[in-house]
Order: C-alpha cells, then sequence, then structure tokens
C-alpha cells in the first residue's frame, strides 16, 4: 500500500498545472466529470419532471410538452449513458484515497454499478410505455426511434409500475451517493469528492503521505 | 308405430312446455368477437374518441313469445380498456379513471325490457362501474336472428346509451364537453 502510494504521489506532481481529457490514476479527466456531472443533472431532472408533469391537469399547458420533453431527454441520455460507458472502458479508473476502507470501496464500486443500471433500467421501462402499441419515440420532433418490443397484454402499465418503482430506487441511491460523496469531503476530507470536481491532486498530496494505520 | 307416435306426441309436448317455461338462452359470441363494447367521448369539444372494451363474457334470454321477460347479464374486464393508444390506456386504467386495480369488472345487469313493436325496445338495469351501482336505460335495436352456416342459432341486439363519469364517480377534468360518454353495445348471442 505504502509503495503503490509513493507511486501515484510522485505521478501527481507530474501532472500539476492541468487536468486532461482522460482519466489519469488521480482524478478523473474532464470527459469523465463532465458527463458525471451531466447524467446527475438529468437524472434529477428528470425525476422532478416526471413526478411533475404525471400530476398535471389535463387543460395546463405542459400536459403533452413535459412528457413530449422527458422522453426526448430520456432517448438523449441512452446516448449520453452509451457514450459514458465506453469512456469508462477506455479509462483507467482513478484510485481511491488510500485512507478509504476496502469494504466502502467495494461498496461504493457496488453502488456506482447499481446507478449505471438502474438508469439503463429507467430508459428502457420508460420506452416501453410509449412503445407498447407500436408508436415510435419522437426526440424533440427531430428524429424518432421505433418500437421493439410490442403487443404483450398491459405491457404499459407493467412497465410504468417498473419505471416509477425503479425511478424511487434511482433517487434514494443518487440521495446516498450524494451524502457519502459529502461525508467523503466534509467529514473525512479525503479526496474522494475533489477526483470529480476537477480539483487538481498536487497540493493535496502532502496530506496524502501514508498515515500508520493503512500499513 | 303406436310406440312412435306416443313418442313424438311425448317429444312435441316436452318441447313445448319447455319453451313456455324457459326463454331461450344465448351466450354472447365473445370467443367470435362477435360483440363490441364501445364508448365515445368527445375530446375538447372537437372531435369524437372512440374506445373499446376488449375483453367481457356475457349471455341473454329471450323468448320471442314473451320478449318482457328477456334479461341479460355482461361482465367486463375493465383493464382490457382499448383507445388505440397505450398511454393514454395506461392513463385510463390508473386512479384517474377506471382504478382498475381496485375496481376489475363492471357489470350490467338488466332489470326490464320493453318492445316498442318497431324492432327496438328499452332494456333498463343496473350498471356497475368504478365500484358505483347505478340504473341506466339503454335503447336497444333488434338487429336480426337466425341459423348461422355452421348448425347454430344466433340473434343480436345493439344497444346505445349515454352515461356521466361523474355519477360512477369518475371526476378527473376533460372539460366540459367530455362530462358524459355514449356506451355503445353490440352482442350476438348463440343459442344454447
Amino acid at each position: 500500500m505504502n509503495q503503490i502510494f509513493s507511486n501515484t504521489a510522485s505521478v501527481a506532481t507530474r501532472s500539476k498545472g492541468f487536468i486532461g481529457i482522460r482519466n489519469t490514476e488521480q482524478q478523473y479527466g474532464l470527459l469523465a466529470i463532465f458527463l458525471h456531472w451531466l447524467v446527475a443533472l438529468v437524472v434529477i431532472g428528470m425525476f422532478s419532471l416526471g413526478v411533475w408533469m404525471t400530476g398535471l391537469t389535463y387543460y395546463d399547458e405542459w400536459y403533452k410538452r413535459g412528457p413530449d420533453i422527458h422522453k426526448s431527454i430520456g432517448i438523449l441520455l441512452f446516448l449520453v449513458m452509451l457514450a459514458r460507458v465506453i469512456w469508462r472502458i477506455l479509462n483507467v479508473k482513478p484510485k481511491h484515497d488510500p485512507r478509504v476502507g476496502s469494504l466502502q470501496t467495494r461498496v461504493a464500486h457496488g453502488v456506482h454499478l447499481l446507478l449505471y443500471g438502474l438508469i439503463f433500467a429507467m430508459i428502457i421501462s420508460g420506452y416501453l410505455i410509449s412503445t407498447a402499441d407500436g408508436r415510435s419515440v419522437e426526440v424533440f420532433g427531430l428524429f424518432s426511434v421505433p418500437a421493439t418490443i410490442t403487443g404483450i397484454a398491459n405491457m404499459e402499465d407493467v412497465a410504468g409500475k417498473v419505471h416509477w418503482y425503479l425511478a424511487l430506487l434511482l433517487v434514494s441511491l443518487v440521495a446516498l451517493h450524494t451524502i457519502a460523496a459529502l461525508k467523503h469531503h466534509f467529514i473525512d476530507r479525503d479526496r474522494t469528492l475533489e477526483k470529480m470536481l476537477g480539483v487538481r491532486t498536487q497540493t493535496k498530496t502532502k496530506f496524502h503521505q501514508p498515515k500508520e494505520r493503512i500499513q | 308405430m303406436m310406440f312412435n307416435k306416443m313418442t313424438a306426441v311425448a317429444l312435441a309436448t316436452t318441447f313445448l312446455l319447455s319453451t313456455q317455461a324457459l326463454a331461450d338462452k344465448y351466450i354472447i359470441d365473445t370467443k367470435g368477437s362477435h360483440a363490441f363494447i364501445q364508448f365515445r367521448i368527445q375530446h375538447l369539444g372537437y372531435s369524437w374518441l372512440t374506445g373499446r372494451f376488449n375483453t367481457f363474457s356475457g349471455s341473454f334470454e329471450y323468448d320471442e313469445k314473451n320478449p318482457a321477460n328477456a334479461s341479460v347479464v355482461v361482465e367486463i374486464d375493465t383493464a382490457s380498456v382499448d383507445s388505440n393508444h397505450a398511454e393514454r390506456d395506461k392513463h385510463l386504467r390508473d386512479d384517474d379513471f377506471l382504478d382498475v386495480e381496485k375496481y376489475p369488472t363492471a357489470k350490467f345487469v338488466s332489470t326490464s325490457f320493453k318492445e316498442k313493436g318497431d324492432g327496438t325496445a328499452v332494456l333498463e338495469g343496473n350498471l356497475t362501474l368504478h365500484g358505483v351501482t347505478k340504473p341506466v336505460t339503454i335503447d336497444v335495436e333488434h338487429v336480426g336472428h337466425g341459423e348461422d352456416p355452421w348448425g347454430g342459432y344466433r340473434r343480436g341486439f345493439e344497444g346505445r346509451t349515454r352515461i356521466a363519469l361523474a355519477d360512477f364517480g369518475i371526476n378527473y377534468n376533460l372539460g366540459p364537453k367530455s362530462k358524459e360518454l355514449e356506451l355503445m353495445l353490440s352482442v350476438e348471442g348463440v343459442r344454447q
């Protein structure tokens, strides 16, 4: 542990000055950071829009526009998430702050995978509501995504239930993920959140000298 | 010969007695889908929206000699509502409208049938929808009857009525022109 960390510390000194597009072992690159915060914004926005629009009355001017936007963004989010997964595979994963225990990192990793999975499941279940009768989904009137699976009895109801309960699960995990990030930042005072904020490694590495408990 | 004659008389008597005692029972032909429960409601007051219930079952009794004794029972699976738009059907099934989880079936049970003598009739009965039972009056047209090409005997009616959604506890605001809907019931029964 000690040795690994010494290596990262020296790399960190070299990357001083700027953050690249790609990830390094110390921190996320600009593209990963951008995709993370974009998806965060969209997920929270889509949850709020979804809850709000399903409560609108028939004569509300957003009764039609709300769902149209919701569906359009959902399809675009699918493309963004695909790009994000590909980028994640192509990049190195920044190392965990060595002060974070291995159980904690494993749990965090599990939550991250679950967040990815839930976002995809949300998009797919939403798509299955709108395409249950063979209709396609229009994306801001620019292009449309055709239906694939259709004709299952009451498919739109089942997909709708799945969409709702997964949404609740997803926002709960987002809350957990957020609280954990804030805890790392303000209570543990480690680099976990800073890696995703684009804060450079260099100044902080001084604090990252291995402590007794790590060895 | 004697035996045969007696048998014939006995059979004829039995037949006459049975037709007098019991009206013919017809099972509504939902298997072959020669029956439809459709509705239409105005959209914003600018057009008519049509939908139907795909799953239902029922039967009626009808005796030409005593039509006033006719009766009908129909049970509808509310979740089978179909307005040719999955997103709308999903909305119709939820608690803004039919609330199909709470009220999975709607039912019509007739209470009286009066023929006018011109091929039309008035059917009265109780409709249970959305957990509310209300009397409704259906204008009926006796469309036709006779043998079918496959060895059976069929009889068909068409009924129309209007119901106010609020009468059945459905209060979602679809606009002033959409407070009532028309029900069209086309039934063909196969005599048992």
